[in-house]
């Protein structure tokens, strides 16, 4: 009782109903598949001290920081000031420069062992990796320096994970994903960019079981991968009838009916969007009339293209 | 000779840059800017199908998202000469007027603010005081008493706890911060609301696109959301307008305003010379004429001689790049061979080129497009500059500065926003009628050659495609960063940005927070400035640009 009211208190010290709190706590056990009576769990978890974190950026367009800026359960400052402890994070931390770096290397020296190390983009390792540098040193031995030394490193988006945009063919910098660049096991959050709460369901699972959830063959969380796109998607009955979307002018596509003919990858894709879909549940692809990608399995950019091209 | 700074990484940017500066006297007396990523997309584009460039493109910026799609879209459709329906350019131009709004914000709060306001000293204002400014100079909600108590309490506990997390190794106590430590608090009040507004202005991309970042609703030929032309999404996007302008209007200008007013020596630092604009935002078929920012071109600051925009004049220079050879040559006969090598900022430095306007460097961005529809006379730009000078008691010749630059981001986005109201009344109005075509048939060209000029948050941004045999032969991007932070050129001309750290102010090089201001001004985007072709065929672009 009194720790929950030390959260209470801290709550709406920060502005927070206790109610909004509960929602997405409520949110995150679902998107997690658990139980409802992991709820109060969730919620012990998210107001407990704050683990460290650092966010490398290598081979990236900023897309995966960006989209984890978009969570609204829980919203991004309440993420920063009062669930994890960002020490480094270059699209957003304050300082520049050595005074950078010295956030970088404060947090790996204090907890070694004890830091997650979220790592953006591919590593590029043509030439000893000179394509891609931050303080003389190349991407390939800074995550060869900082990596092994966290309690895990958690891949976001598909360049991590997989390689991604800058290992399409013929890729011109040899650009690797984080395990196959540095030879050590990643939690892979891959999408392009991911859904945010992937993400954050990923570091709740951490804060409440005490461990990274379980993943299927290509180091993604089965919470969030275990599925097709096409099993879960709205526009399934379409297909099992023989409605289809031949042109994006038709009256077919004013219908809502299915994307396979006009390239939809869903059959071929792991991910929840049709269930949580993106920016506060407002939409994803297919329901925006676009055909599914495959943007969170590997070489989608050359095993899923032409992507206006029927499966 | 003075001191040598070397600042890496630059943070609070899209990607990887690093800035060296001598400094003589306290002063910045040469500044040398390097871009540290190179990823190669053109080459990866190459033999493609012509639809897909957009998805590919779109990724060379994940805070830009959207516009480098859009512009490749343009591209495709001006080389299958595809006229695309009346709901498909107000849609795309929603989209883009969405991004805007969105981008600015987030410069602004999170990429900026923490160059001008010192999150520590907040905790040393008194609440009241700061509730007394706040209903001075914004008529913005959450600005009472215990609004501000909760956010210092808040922000206290946060200090408190010893973990600083992204505010770790701030430069806070630098003498270079000048606001009282109630603005301050004010300002990390509007901070953590902007953390929340951006979340809730990228769902207007969710909603005729699918998501944000990296929307998934364009095609050559249109835009796919046919079955969210309905009232509700309308609304809905609608609301999330309204919302956001409320944001601007109450929250963003009168916090640059309120700023500027503590930093007026800040009007003239960080200035450049020269200006150009593609324009942006076609209103109706012909295009450039019916855009709402216009085309043109300024030099050695003479904003009452806004020049035509004759492409054929753009040139590239690679004598200080990575790349072989030291020839400026124009798009149309680029050649680009990497020669990866040791960074020396009297040799080669950067991965980007340096890109030219009848061989002068050319600021691009915000203050470019306020200038050149200022200087053409367009009134909405033309009240809201001279209201601004008026307000702040400054001289039209503040605009040329790191200020300047700043508040012309802000002044843009209202004025935009303001324009999105009447795409928005168009679109009702075709729907009304029953018009809800968003897409036109085309047939993709066996050859043909297409660009797309465009000018996004960042500034002037063209894509240019060489389709062969139904695929894409060639593929090139000429961005708003390598415009502004590229290296010297071949005659040794600096870059924008190399010239305007000049004379910048340096109170303790160890805490370079003025140099900050005007790197962060430019709103620097690296990842997709740099464009070259493939390392190992160090094969040769061709481009013929119409």
């Amino acid at each position: 009782m009194e720790h929950e009211d030390s959260v209470k208190q801290r709550l709406e010290q920060r502005g927070v109903s206790r109610r909004d709190f509960m929602k997405y706590c409520t949110l995150l056990s679902a998107t997690m598949g658990l139980s409802s009576s992991f709820i109060p769990k969730i919620a012990e978890a998210l107001t407990a001290p704050r683990p460290p974190v650092v966010y490398l950026a290598f081979a990236e367009c900023t897309g995966c920081a960006e989209s984890t800026l978009r969570t609204m359960y829980p919203w991004i400052d309440t993420l920063l000031l009062d669930v994890i402890s960002l020490d480094y994070h270059e699209t957003i931390m304050a300082p520049s420069g050595e005074a950078a770096e010295k956030s970088l290397h404060d947090t790996v020296t204090k907890y070694p062992g004890k830091f997650i190390c979220v790592v953006d983009g591919a590593i590029p390792t043509a030439e000893n990796g000179i394509y891609g540098m931050i303080n003389g040193k190349t991407f390939l031995d800074i995550a060869k320096d900082i990596c092994p030394k966290a309690l895990a490193t958690i891949a976001i988006g598909t360049c991590a994970s997989y390689g991604g945009v800058a290992a399409a063919a013929p890729n011109p910098t040899a650009a690797k994903s984080v395990k196959d660049a540095i030879g050590i096991n990643t939690l892979n959050i891959p999408g392009c960019p991911p859904n945010p709460i992937n993400f954050v369901g990923t570091v709740v699972n951490y804060l409440l079981f005490g461990k990274l959830p379980d993943v299927d063959d290509k180091g993604r969380p089965l919470f969030a991968y275990g599925q097709t796109i096409h099993d879960q998607c709205q526009r399934r009955s379409h297909f099992e009838n023989g409605e289809f979307v031949t042109s994006f002018a038709s009256d077919e596509a004013k219908k809502g009916y299915c994307l396979y003919q006009v390239g939809c990858k869903g059959p071929e894709t792991y991910n929840n969007c049709p269930v949580v879909k993106f920016n506060d549940g407002t939409s994803w692809p297919v329901q925006a009339g676009h055909p599914c990608i495959g943007c969170s399995e590997p070489n989608f950019w050359d095993k899923m293209s032409p992507f206006y091209k029927s499966l | 000779m003075g001191q040598r700074v070397v600042i890496d990484p630059i943070t609070r940017i899209e990607g990887h840059l690093r800035i060296e500066v001598e400094i003589t006297n306290g002063k910045v007396s040469n500044a040398w800017s390097s871009s540290m990523l190179f990823r190669g997309l053109e080459i990866i584009l190459q033999g493609r199908d012509p639809r897909d460039a957009w998805l590919f493109t779109q990724r060379s910026c994940g805070v830009c998202t959207y516009v480098h799609g859009l512009a490749s879209v343009r591209a495709v459709d001006d080389a299958a000469k595809i006229t695309i329906p009346d709901n498909a350019r107000v849609i795309r131009n929603l989209l883009l007027g969405a991004q805007f709004l969105h981008d600015h914000i987030v410069h602004f709060y999170q990429l900026s603010a923490l160059d001008w306001v010192d999150v520590v000293s907040a905790l040393k204002a008194d609440p009241k005081k700061t509730a007394d400014l706040a209903a001075k100079v914004t008529p913005a909600p959450k600005s009472g008493i215990n609004d501000f108590k909760a956010t210092q309490a808040r922000l206290k506990k946060f200090v408190d706890s010893g973990q600083l997390g992204i505010f770790a190794n701030g430069y806070w106590g630098s003498p270079a911060y000048k606001l009282p430590p109630e603005v301050n608090l004010l300002a990390v009040e509007h901070y953590l609301m902007a953390l929340r507004q951006q979340a809730r202005t990228a769902r207007m991309h969710a909603i005729f696109s699918g998501k944000n970042p990296h929307v998934q609703g364009l095609v050559v030929g249109g835009v796919t959301c046919a079955t969210d032309l309905t009232a509700d999404r309308i609304a809905e996007f609608k609301y999330l307008w309204a919302e956001t302008m409320d944001f601007v209007n109450n929250v963003y200008i009168p916090d640059v305003v309120a700023v500027a007013g503590f930093y007026k020596d800040w009007g003239k630092i960080g200035g450049t010379t020269n200006f150009l604009v593609y324009g942006e935002f076609p209103q109706g078929p012909k295009e450039p004429d019916s855009f709402l920012f216009p085309r043109g071109a300024i030099f050695k600051r003479n904003v009452g001689q806004v020049q035509a925009v004759d492409i054929g004049k753009i040139e590239e220079g690679v004598k200080h790049s990575w790349y072989e050879g030291d020839k400026a040559l124009p798009p149309a006969k680029g050649e680009t061979k990497p020669k990866p090598g040791k960074l020396d900022v009297n040799d080669r430095y950067s991965w980007m080129k340096a890109p030219r306007y009848n061989g002068e460097p050319m600021e691009v961005g915000p203050l470019a497009r306020v200038l050149v529809a200022y200087g053409k006379g367009h009134a909405p730009t033309k009240a809201a500059v001279d209201g601004l000078l008026k307000t702040l008691a400054v001289p039209q010749d503040a605009l040329f500065s790191t200020l300047g630059r700043t508040a012309a981001r802000a002044l843009e986005t209202k004025i935009i926003g303001e324009a999105m109201e009447g795409w928005m009344g168009q679109l009702i109005e075709n729907v009304k009628k029953g018009d809800t075509k968003i897409y036109q048939e085309y047939q993709m060209p066996d050859a043909a050659m297409g660009a797309g000029l465009n000018d996004v948050p960042r500034g002037a941004l063209g894509h240019w495609i060489e389709i062969k045999d139904q695929k894409i032969g060639n593929f090139q991007l000429v961005v708003p960063s390598t415009w502004n932070l590229g290296p010297r050129c071949a005659q040794d001309k600096p870059g924008p940005l190399e010239e305007a750290l000049m004379n910048t102010p340096v109170s303790d090089p160890k805490r370079p927070v003025e140099i900050l201001r005007t790197i962060h001004s430019f709103d620097p985007c690296i990842a997709c400035g740099v464009h070259v072709i493939d390392p190992k065929t160090n094969e040769v672009y061709k481009f013929k640009v119409v």
